[in-house]
């Protein structure tokens, strides 16, 4: 009995969770797009969420507008181009490559490298200093004689 | 040499750190310096049936001061604004996203610093401005193109440091 009563509350609850999704889902195509794109796109007022993940209002007016220019037809690149032609490229998670983002893009190849280096020199150094404290073989009978005693 | 390698390290990594203490990660480089400020046609707040567009300020140097009531910030940069505009600066208001729509009984209680003040419900006219909170303020000169955004409240240490060299420079240019 209990059981039917608690089923029954849920199959009343049921429409209500699915009017709460409701508002998001006129189009799962373009919403997906939408996701998909706001993956690699910051949000601005939480500096560290993506544009999907946010729940800031400037996050949602801004989805709301990607909406709009999908449903008008534009592309992927040209919804992207939107948004950067007002926010710049700081709205892309994945800058483009040109000359102010060069140290950016290239900053850890430099790091490797200098680090490369270092790790390099290290070695060959200690592998010398190695080689020049290699006992003769007059030493090494002396020590064996005196660990005899 | 090699002992003083690590402080060198330290030294090299407190200079970054010292320098990102005084960054503020809401000074997004705008990419409207430069360029025509984009177009618009909003009603103006407290006179039903008229409309404001930035063509009507051309010929001056003015300001677009971008404001909410319900921004905290905006309220602190409000005595201060209202000074500037005593000094005869244009400032035009764009008021952004009033849903609660308290705009007009503020500045009538508080006084307006603005020639006018638009209503931007939606906030689509902000995200052409690329607003990403208020207030922030533009300077547009004479002939509609951007020169300087700034995030955050003015008062008047921004000011003497970041619009009045530029203001007197445009004015100049006339």
């Amino acid at each position: 009995m209990k059981l039917a009563v608690l089923l029954f509350a849920f199959a009343l609850a049921a429409p209500a969770l699915a009017e709460v999704a409701a508002p998001n889902a006129d189009d799962p195509v373009v919403e997906a797009r939408i996701n998909k794109l706001g993956e690699d796109l910051r949000c601005l007022v939480c500096q560290n969420e993506s544009l999907s993940g946010s729940r800031a209002d400037l996050a949602e007016d801004l989805r709301r507008e990607m909406r709009e220019q999908m449903n008008a037809g534009k592309n992927d690149a040209e919804v992207i181009s939107y948004l950067t032609d007002r926010y710049g490229d700081f709205v892309l998670y994945r800058p483009p490559f040109k000359p102010v983002t060069y140290l950016l893009w290239l900053g850890p190849v430099i790091f490797l490298a200098i680090g490369g280096t270092i790790w390099y020199v290290t070695l060959k150094r200690r592998r010398k200093m190695q080689d020049q404290i290699q006992p003769d073989s007059e030493a090494l009978k002396k020590a064996a004689a005196l660990l005899e005693q | 040499m090699k002992r003083w390698i690590p402080l060198i390290i330290f030294a090299v990594l407190a200079g970054f750190l010292y320098v990102g203490l005084y960054l503020n990660p809401r000074e997004v480089p705008s990419p409207f310096i430069g360029k025509p400020a984009p177009k618009f046609v909003l009603p103006v707040i407290g006179q039903p049936g008229t409309t404001f567009s930035p063509e009507q300020a051309k010929g001056k140097v003015w300001l677009l001061n971008i404001w909410a009531p319900w921004c905290v910030s905006c309220r602190a940069e409000h005595s201060f604004l209202m000074q500037l505009a005593q000094s005869g600066i244009s400032i035009y208001g764009l008021n952004w996203k009033d849903k609660d729509r308290e705009a007009e009984a503020l500045l009538n209680q508080k006084g307006s610093p603005y020639i006018v003040t638009v209503d931007d419900l939606d906030g689509r006219v902000g995200i052409d401005f690329g607003v990403t909170g208020t207030p922030e303020t533009f300077v547009i000169d004479q002939s509609g193109i951007i020169r300087m955004k700034h995030v955050g409240p003015i008062d008047e240490a921004v000011w003497k440091k970041k619009f009045e060299p530029l203001l007197g420079k445009l004015e100049k240019s006339t």
